[in-house]
């Protein structure tokens, strides 16, 4: 449309306007959800129930920020649930080692990165489809971390690393302070790097990437890398949280919370579109309906059924109000 | 005139906002004729059509009136082909005909039905395939006629089409002219929206000229001349269209600039040799189909080679990937900018900036957002891209706004050669006289240029020399001698293969 042309000053004015509206995003959903569960249970706004909605909602905050990643380039990750698992294993396992059982945390980071190399070598070299080569490793992965613990829970009630589960700093949970970490790295990445304007081109047309010089394979190396290591973090962070690790029942499905929180952040399921920011509320508005339903008293089964729907409500609004926005 | 238009337009105004994109329009097309619409992008030619078809609806006050109905009455018989093609590739050519009108009972299609109604149309277009064909297999031209078709099911009177050559071969638009005959002597009108000034002669039997909006004139086929119609589009005339300031060193005795060796790849492209010298321009003309596109590619690295070597002042380069091309100083635009090109949802800054981001960063790789900004309003100045600010998506700029920015792109890494793959297809005149300056302006500051164009008057009016391809070779190169004038004869005869193949055609190219 070169209508525009003609009066640049209004363009650019919308221009404005649908800047702010796309980094704005899910926020006024957030809030609203916020002033619901407080007007309904009286106890949502209180500084203990808001540090509890900030741990738990941290995990999925680092595990989706990794997943903003790996969707922006138009892919997805469906392993970081086993590979939390894993990385959470080998935390625990290592942590057992009298002497050096911090070195927990960065052998799971380590174990992570791995997991995530691994997919992003057969995604980049190999050219195989991501949805089929993480939905390999999702199935892969979990095994090895059952294998680890010979299938059953590694406990150690002496972590040398529980205070990152547990602990907090200035009344603050160091959960929710790694979380806060995870995603300023992320943005600083993804809005402030080359690399990070590497991963919105890929996404945005993969070839036209390869034909501008861009190295597209190295950017699906590290995007998967990245997914990788920020699920071994999470692996930590569970242990520690835990004092104990289940390479059967840890991190079942979390990867479809990870990719639900990016999705209602209003990142592009084909790519190119989306931020880090809009991440962080599309996990904290999980985190705070799973919250606020169990202190409004909603059953266990009425939760999943209400989550799933608002899941959907959400990401219809969020387009009708796009689409209002571009005319 | 005594005959009484099939459609009549009048005074049609349309604003989106504050914008006005029509204002006070109006058309009127008799039954049979072709009448052609031109103006340049965002003149409002589609807006105009997009009232017609009913995707908008015009501000009060303007009327549509087709065979003496109202717009909404006569719905059926208008029927709009677009430049991108709407058919379902995984369905047959029958099936998609009658798409969204499926002729069945109860909900349970009627398969002979459909064959039956179908092929009768196919056969009065005289297409060679047929009915069950499906549409995935048949070529862009076959796809076309396959749209046509389907406009002929409901009985559509008008016909608009919008550059509908704009992918097809010359086989294929010669296919095209006959069928939009065929349609003429039926009694059916044709609203033909083209860029090329060729097939507006060739076909137009009126021709209307949009303006900013505003409806600027209408000629008869005895008035059009090139010079009336470009004034007529930009408002100014045609003088200094093509542009060729520069001066092409007559002396080709020196190291090339850049120089092909027995590039290969098995397949289109068949040993082409050949060689660049600083400062000039170097047309290479060809059908489509003839391998220009993939030898491009193939000296850019963009897809593997079977065989055959890049030097540049002498020595030789590594291509094997674009990166490696882009590092040892030579750049290529693509043909099809937004598939291959552009990042649409990305800011122009972004989209001129991400071939040099990592040149310009600083430190741990982070960017270096000054030099970016500055580039791009150097880049939106230098090249007159119209767009309110720099950060705005390149998605929603014209196409030849589109093709500005990624010109812009290729500058910046500050190329020795620039490889430019059909450089003003989908561009409006005015645009094309800017890069056509463009063009000229890098030759004058020594820098190569590959010029590779479907266009025979583009080519001649930029290109020093041009090489011609046919079916993967280089066929020859005209003028055969320095200082010759460049002859639109000669560079058809041997695209086509009219002429024996010239003895000298390797060594003409390489000398």
């Amino acid at each position: 449309m070169t209508d525009t042309n003609s009066a640049p000053a209004s363009a650019a004015a919308k221009q404005r306007l649908r800047t702010m509206m796309s980094i704005v995003g899910m926020l006024p959903v957030l809030i609203l959800l916020a002033v619901v569960f407080e007007l309904m249970s009286g106890r949502f706004m209180s500084v203990n129930n808001i540090s509890n909605v900030m741990q738990q909602a941290s995990i999925n905050i680092v595990l989706a920020s990794g997943m903003t990643f790996v969707i922006l380039t138009g892919g997805i990750d469906l392993s970081v649930g086993s590979i939390l698992a894993t990385s959470a294993m080998v935390a625990v396992i290592v942590s057992l080692i009298p002497g050096i059982g911090w070195l927990g945390i960065p052998a799971a980071m380590g174990v992570g990165l791995a997991c995530g190399l691994a997919n992003g070598i057969l995604i980049s070299a190999l050219n195989l489809p991501p949805f089929i080569v993480t939905l390999g490793s999702l199935t892969a992965v979990r095994g090895i971390a059952r294998l680890l613990g010979n299938d059953t829970t590694v406990f150690n009630a002496d972590l040398p690393f529980d205070v990152i589960g547990n602990g907090s700093l200035f009344g603050i949970p160091w959960l929710a302070i790694i979380a806060v970490a995870v995603v300023l790295l992320s943005w600083f990445i993804l809005k402030r790097t080359v690399l990070g304007t590497w991963i919105y081109a890929t996404g945005g047309n993969a070839e036209a990437a390869r034909l501008t010089g861009i190295k597209v394979p190295l950017v699906l190396l590290f995007v998967y890398g990245v997914s990788g290591l920020f699920a071994g973090l999470g692996g930590a962070m569970a242990a520690a949280r835990l004092y104990a690790a289940n390479g059967l029942q840890l991190g079942q499905a979390y990867e479809l919370d990870a990719i639900a929180a990016v999705i209602l952040g209003g990142t592009s399921f084909v790519g190119g579109v989306g931020s880090i920011w809009g991440t962080l509320i599309g996990a904290l508005i999980i985190a705070v309906l799973s919250n606020g339903l169990i202190l409004i008293g909603v059953s266990d089964i009425w939760q999943y059924i209400v989550k799933g729907l608002v899941i959907i409500a959400a990401v219809a609004l969020d387009r009708y109000r796009q689409t209002g926005a571009r005319t | 005139m005594s005959q009484s238009p099939i459609l009549e337009m009048r005074n049609i105004s349309k604003t989106f906002g504050a914008v006005r994109a029509l204002k006070d329009v109006s058309l009127s097309v008799l039954p049979g004729e072709l009448h052609a619409l031109m103006g340049e992008n965002g003149a409002g030619k589609s807006t105009l059509m997009k009232i017609l078809s009913g995707a908008y609806t015009a501000d009060p006050g303007g009327t549509v009136i087709i065979e003496g109905h109202s717009r909404t009455e006569a719905a059926g018989s208008v029927a709009v082909i677009y430049q991108e093609l709407s058919l379902a590739p995984n369905l047959t050519v029958a099936e998609n005909m009658f798409l969204g009108r499926e002729i069945a009972n109860r909900g349970i299609l009627n398969r002979s039905a459909t064959l039956e109604r179908a092929q009768p149309i196919l056969d009065r277009l005289g297409v060679h395939f047929d009915a069950r064909s499906k549409v995935g297999d048949l070529s862009l031209g076959e796809r076309q006629m396959v749209e046509i078709a389907r406009a002929l099911t409901t009985d559509a009177r008008l016909i608009v089409m919008d550059e509908p050559t704009t992918s097809l071969s010359a086989r294929e638009t010669e296919r095209l002219f006959e069928v939009i005959a065929r349609l003429k002597s039926h009694g059916i009108a044709i609203i033909y929206i083209s860029h090329r000034m060729e097939e507006v002669y060739a076909l137009a039997d009126r021709c209307s000229v949009l303006r900013d909006g505003v409806y600027i004139g209408t000629l008869d086929r005895s008035e059009l001349s090139a010079q009336k119609l470009v004034s007529m589009m930009v408002g100014r005339d045609l003088d200094s269209f093509y542009k060729k300031g520069h001066i092409a060193s007559p002396d080709h005795t020196g190291t090339p600039l850049l120089s092909v060796r027995d590039m290969s790849d098995g397949g289109l492209v068949k040993g082409c040799s050949f060689d660049l010298y600083r400062g000039e321009v170097l047309g290479i003309a060809g059908l489509v189909g003839s391998g220009r596109t993939e030898l491009a590619r193939l000296i850019y690295g963009a897809d593997p080679r079977t065989s055959g070597t890049v030097a540049i002042d002498g020595r030789d380069i590594d291509t094997s990937s674009p990166r490696a091309a882009l590092d040892a100083g030579v750049a290529y635009l693509t043909e099809d900018r937004k598939k291959l090109g552009l990042f649409l949802d990305m800011s122009i800054s972004d989209n001129v900036n991400v071939g040099v981001i990592e040149r310009d960063a600083k430190s741990g790789g982070r960017l270096d957002f000054r030099a970016a900004a500055r580039r791009a309003n150097d880049a939106i100045k230098a090249l007159a891209v119209k767009a309110p600010t720099a950060r705005m998506p390149v998605g929603g700029l014209s196409g030849g706004n589109q093709q500005k920015v990624l010109i812009a792109r290729l500058l910046e890494t500050g190329p020795k050669v620039v490889i430019l793959d059909e450089p003003t297809r989908g561009v409006d005149v005015g645009a094309k006289s800017e890069i056509y300056k463009l063009i000229d302006g890098l030759a004058r500051k020594g820098v190569g240029v590959v010029m590779i164009s479907s266009e025979l008057a583009e080519i001649i009016g930029v290109a020093d020399r041009v090489l011609v391809m046919r079916e993967g070779h280089i066929a020859g190169q005209v003028p055969a001698q320095l200082g010759q004038a460049i002859s639109q004869e000669a560079i058809m005869e041997l695209s086509t293969g009219s002429v024996s193949e010239p003895a000298t055609a390797t060594e003409g190219a390489m000398q």
